[in-house]
């Protein structure tokens, strides 16, 4: 039998406690700024509507943020190995999907600021911290950088989908313990209920 | 000699009096802008006036004789959304249909050191008529005079944002307000024997 491992750190059962609180905190942040961007973007224009922009471009910057510590804590932990049971295809697309969410989780807030600073709003982080505008006030490009935030969102949205399925999978069909590294809770081995 | 003090004399005093008052007073509304700033959420908006228009006649050295209007369409705001140009046309804020227009008609200039200077005068929004006062610089080019100032208003003073908008912690109260007029002398109407022409 062979044990993979990604690299020579110290090989671990399960994702460190930084990793899954990131992981959650995001997930649940996401759960909460992604309808809430579908929900205010087509309601009448009113101090509610104001309100709702800002609370969701202060959530998505916090996800930006959020989101770069995650992947510097990824390039410097190793996460735990997975099942020599599994298809080395199954891999191969586990890792994909991975770097797609990265790469997402970073782009989609990225989108949708500097679309903030195109439609000439800048975006003050908790109606405190001013970020800069990395573009001018251009509204094509506003409406441009609009389109991209939501087909960017729908795309995100699908490989959540895909991760949350093949997550479950793991755990119910194939019984392994790729899911439990990332729960929280006691020690894996020998702790399913 | 006679002929010389009562009619050379004074003619030439006349003249060195024109050539000495330049009065500005031909408003180039496309080089000028009325633009506005406030705060929404936290965050520094701005928009401007497309529309308005400005009657000026300023004398630096004839303060007392200096007067301004100025009226603005309020319809022709833009604040960077049409959405919110259309809101703010509508009866919560200016109630454009009713009141179209904006004015400031002056009631006063003085100077305050240099090129600046104070105006007074009265702010007609939506019906309601308030005192304001502002700062104003003056710099001549030759015969163009270049006018920029700006004054604070409280929104809601005015009746500005009311119903659902009264809230200020979404649009806050203070609206700045800043002008920039360039305004053309015209020589031949400044005359210091004649007085001026005021409209009917």
């Amino acid at each position: 039998m062979i044990i993979e491992t990604e690299g020579l750190f110290k090989m671990s059962a399960r994702y460190t406690t930084t990793a899954i609180v990131l992981h959650w905190l995001m997930a649940l942040l996401i759960v909460v700024v992604f309808p809430l961007g579908l929900y205010m973007h087509d309601l009448k224009l009113s101090p509610l509507k104001l309100q709702l922009y800002s609370y969701h471009k202060w959530i998505g910057i916090t996800l930006l943020l959020l989101a770069v510590l995650r992947v510097l804590w990824r390039s410097t932990h190793t996460p735990p190995p997975l099942p020599v049971t599994m298809a080395r295809w199954q891999k191969r697309a586990g890792s994909a999907v991975h770097l797609l969410l990265y790469v997402l989780l970073l782009l989609v807030p990225l989108s949708g600021w500097l679309m903030s600073s195109a439609k000439g709003v800048q975006t003050v982080w908790f109606g405190l911290l001013p970020l800069p505008d990395l573009v001018g006030r251009d509204k094509a490009l506003g409406n441009l950088l609009g389109s991209v935030h939501e087909s960017l969102n729908y795309l995100l949205l699908l490989l959540v989908l895909v991760h949350i399925l093949a997550a479950l999978k793991h755990r119910y069909v194939d019984r392994d313990e790729v899911m439990n590294c990332m729960l929280p809770g006691k020690s894996l081995k020998g702790n399913r209920s | 000699m006679t002929i010389i003090k009562k009619i050379i004399l004074p003619a030439l005093l006349l003249i060195a009096s024109q050539a000495q008052a330049v009065e500005y007073n031909q408003v180039q509304t496309n080089q000028s802008a009325l633009t506005f700033a406030y705060k929404q959420m936290g965050v520094a908006m701005d928009g401007k006036f497309n529309k308005f228009s400005a009657q000026i006649s300023f004398d630096p050295a004839r303060l007392a004789n200096a007067q301004a209007r100025i009226d603005v369409s309020l319809a022709s705001i833009d604040t960077g959304s049409a959405d919110a140009d259309e809101e703010v046309a509508g009866k919560l804020w200016f109630n454009a249909k009713t009141y179209p227009l904006a004015s400031f008609v002056s009631s006063g200039v003085k100077q305050l050191a240099g090129n600046r200077y104070q105006a007074t005068g009265k702010l007609s929004i939506k019906g309601k008529t308030l005192d304001i006062v502002a700062p104003v610089t003056f710099q001549s080019d030759g015969l163009k005079g270049l006018f920029d100032g700006s004054f604070n208003i409280k929104r809601t003073a005015f009746g500005i944002g009311t119903g659902e908008w009264a809230d200020l912690g979404t649009v806050a109260d203070d609206i700045q307000i800043m002008f920039h007029l360039v305004v053309i002398a015209s020589p031949a109407s400044s005359s210091s024997t004649q007085p001026a022409r005021k409209k009917p």
